[in-house]
């Protein structure tokens, strides 16, 4: 095994030859790149796509591009995408059949598209949201075949963070700004007199493979603190946290709060939170046929707790207020994910803060959620 | 013998009913599945009801129309109303929060010779309704998908979730959160796709209130993407004011009821 192989130092060119030599393998290389205003997710054809010199704003509701002196590819948080859109998109076909006489139909399993991706530049919290989704759709019994696929061949390379985001608290959630073991190679990324430079660690074969196609330096004592004082610095500089308490504990003593109240008020029940987070992985299945109806296909697509139709049982949906659909959301993520697969469901990646139209922050509502079961412990007390 | 299929028009453009032209694609394998007994826009040959499947655009806005509309329920095994007008009353159902004499003398030189009612409502609001399809206009891909479904007698695969789980599923960057652009997706049913934020524009809201709407949510939002009230109010008085108001006045009505 050659993945405990000496980290390295790349420059801007170094990264280029490193895409190109990806692209030239055959696999379609992910990354971020400015479209419609955000650095969003998207198919690159070389590392000049990155977005370089380009920040981002964040704020509950609110996200804004800003242009960046240094010209860094990766100080940008996470963006309107996550990488579940690739490996577990939002629309599938499972399989077809057709009615080849009266008394036989015929059945097609659709063999899942899976390109052989690689990932440029996914953050900490993103790789263990990837850990995350892993132990959902490839554990159990009903492994999600598609997923499995994509997810085998896609190589991962991450960017740790040096510019957290204000609304990110991964390290709030049991993580930080540093890769934890998954990626085939982790990039830092640096800025300063010495140059514009990336540090290669190598986390697989396959990554240290891919350096050694790739024209670098071995990395120098000083580059590497350089490194790691950036990502520890970031540490300490979370735009937001959750509060230190047991959040199970928490939200199952919650289930009656008043703040659901609050909150639902707040909610517009749009379902972008789920959407755009990284772990959410509920899907529904649709049957449609043609005009004809010799024809049926069974399509899965993305599906949120926030949607009436996900708890519709017999006669109605079985969370039909805002504050039943809401509760849903923040108790899976942070308590009931544990009972099912064994860690919290939240990365702390920020994006449902982010990007919820009504800025409605779940650290915030940890926090005024922790705050009136006080308020009630004090009372009975 | 195929199951026949009929086109009515009440007070509308005649938008909904060319997208079905429109299908261009399907037209062919339509028509092999039905017969198009009566469809005064595409031929002028009529076939007497009853009819398996209606289809129904426009609103009610003539006594006549009232009588016309069941007449027309009583001819169809199923009728379904398409876009905003059958669904809502759409645009002309402006005058519901005005005066209709008023209106008429603004706008017909000769408003004697012009009978209408003081109100423009819904086909749901005269006669029961099998399936309502939204949008102004409607989907094209929707108008298909409902047609097919009745015709294996299946529930449609129409979502009655918000605009945003289109423009989430199609990888859109939401124009609300990346610019201030107000948007009326988060209450608006799905079904265009989120065709407006793809180009950069806040949905208006032409296909009508979700399944799941909360208004007093929303309304500061608009508010904080720099609208005045007066702006606010034209927003949601468009094709489907008149479904907006009522969800407002439920939502008010639910409120007093908590409290
Ligand atoms: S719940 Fe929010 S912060 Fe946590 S992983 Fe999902 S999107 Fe990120
Ligand atoms: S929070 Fe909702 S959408 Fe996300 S995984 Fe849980 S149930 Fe599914
Ligand atoms: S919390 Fe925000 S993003 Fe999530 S459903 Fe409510 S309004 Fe939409
Ligand atoms: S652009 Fe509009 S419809 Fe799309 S996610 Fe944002 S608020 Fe919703």
């Amino acid at each position: 095994m050659t993945a405990t192989a000496a980290p390295a130092v790349l420059d801007r060119d170094g990264l280029n030859a490193l895409v190109a030599a990806l692209v030239a393998q055959g696999r379609t290389v992910i990354g971020p790149t400015v479209r419609d205003g955000a650095v969003g997710l998207a198919e690159l054809a070389s590392a000049d796509e990155l977005p370089y010199g380009w920040g981002v704003e964040l704020d509950a509701g609110r996200y804004r591009l800003v242009r960046r002196e240094d010209g860094a590819a990766f100080a940008h948080s996470a963006g309107p995408q996550s990488w579940k859109s690739y490996l577990h998109p939002s629309r599938e076909r499972l399989w077809s059949a057709d009615r080849t006489s009266e008394a036989e139909i015929a059945y097609t399993a659709h063999e899942p598209e899976a390109p052989s991706y690689a990932f440029l530049g996914v953050r900490p919290c993103d790789l263990r949201a990837i850990a995350i989704q892993d132990r959902v759709l490839t554990g159990g019994r009903y492994a999600d075949d598609g997923y499995g696929k994509r997810r085998r061949t896609a190589l991962l390379i991450a960017a740790e963070c040096t510019e957290p985001g204000a609304t990110c608290f991964c390290v709030s959630t049991g993580g930080g700004p540093s890769a934890d073991p998954g990626y085939d190679l982790a990039l830092t990324e640096i800025v300063d007199e010495e140059g514009h430079r990336f540090l290669v660690r190598v986390g697989s074969d396959e990554g240290a493979e891919l350096l050694e196609r790739t024209p670098h330096r071995t990395a120098d004592p000083v580059t590497q603190q350089t490194a790691r004082a950036a990502v520890d610095a970031a540490r300490d500089r979370m735009g937001r946290a959750l509060p230190p308490v047991d959040l199970r504990s928490l939200m199952g003593a919650s289930l009656d709060a008043e703040r659901w109240d609050d909150v639902a008020a707040r909610c517009l029940t749009c379902g972008n939170c789920t959407m755009v987070c990284p772990t959410c992985f509920c899907t529904t299945t649709e049957e449609i046929t043609d005009l004809t109806g010799d024809h049926t296909e069974r399509w899965q697509r993305w599906d949120s707790c926030f949607d009436l139709d996900f708890s519709y049982l017999h006669g109605g949906p079985v969370r039909s207020s805002a504050r039943s659909r809401y509760r849903q959301w923040l108790t899976h993520k942070l308590s009931t994910w544990h009972d099912q697969f064994g860690t919290t469901g939240c990365v702390g990646c920020g994006r449902c803060v982010t990007w919820c139209p009504a800025g409605i922050d779940i650290t915030e509502e940890v926090a005024a959620l922790d705050a009136e079961r006080a308020a009630l412990g004090t009372e009975t007390d | 013998m195929a199951p026949t299929l009929a086109v009515f028009k009440l007070a509308s453009c005649d938008g909904c009913q060319l997208t079905l032209l429109d299908c261009e694609d399907e037209l062919l394998a339509l028509a092999g599945e039905v017969e198009i007994a009566h469809f005064l826009e595409a031929s002028s040959a009529v076939a007497p009801g009853p009819y398996d499947l209606s289809l129904v655009e426009g609103s009610v806005t003539t006594a006549a129309d009232a009588e016309r509309v069941r007449a027309i329920r009583a001819a169809s095994r199923h009728l379904v109303t398409i876009g905003a007008c059958a669904t809502a009353g759409g645009i002309q159902a402006l005058r519901n929060f005005a005066d209709v004499d008023e209106y008429r003398r603004v706008v017909y030189a000769h408003p004697e010779y012009v009978e209408t009612l003081a109100t423009s409502t819904p086909v749901s609001a005269h006669v029961d309704v099998d399936f309502e399809l939204r949008g102004c206009p409607i989907d094209k891909r929707q108008l298909i998908e409902v047609i097919t479904a009745f015709l294996v007698g299946r529930k449609p695969d129409i979502p009655d979730h918000s605009v945003c789980f289109e423009c989430k599923r199609r990888g859109t960057v939401c124009v609300t959160v990346a610019h201030g652009t107000p948007c009326l997706g988060p209450v608006t049913h799905a079904g265009c796709g989120a065709l407006c934020p793809a180009y950069h524009r806040g949905c208006f809201g032409c296909f009508g209130p979700s399944g799941s709407v909360n208004l007093p949510a929303l309304i500061p939002l608009l508010r904080r993407d720099s609208l005045d009230e007066d702006d606010v109010e034209r927003f949601l008085h468009t094709f489907n004011a008149a479904a907006f108001e009522k969800v407002e006045k439920v939502e008010k009505v639910e409120k007093e009821l908590a409290t």
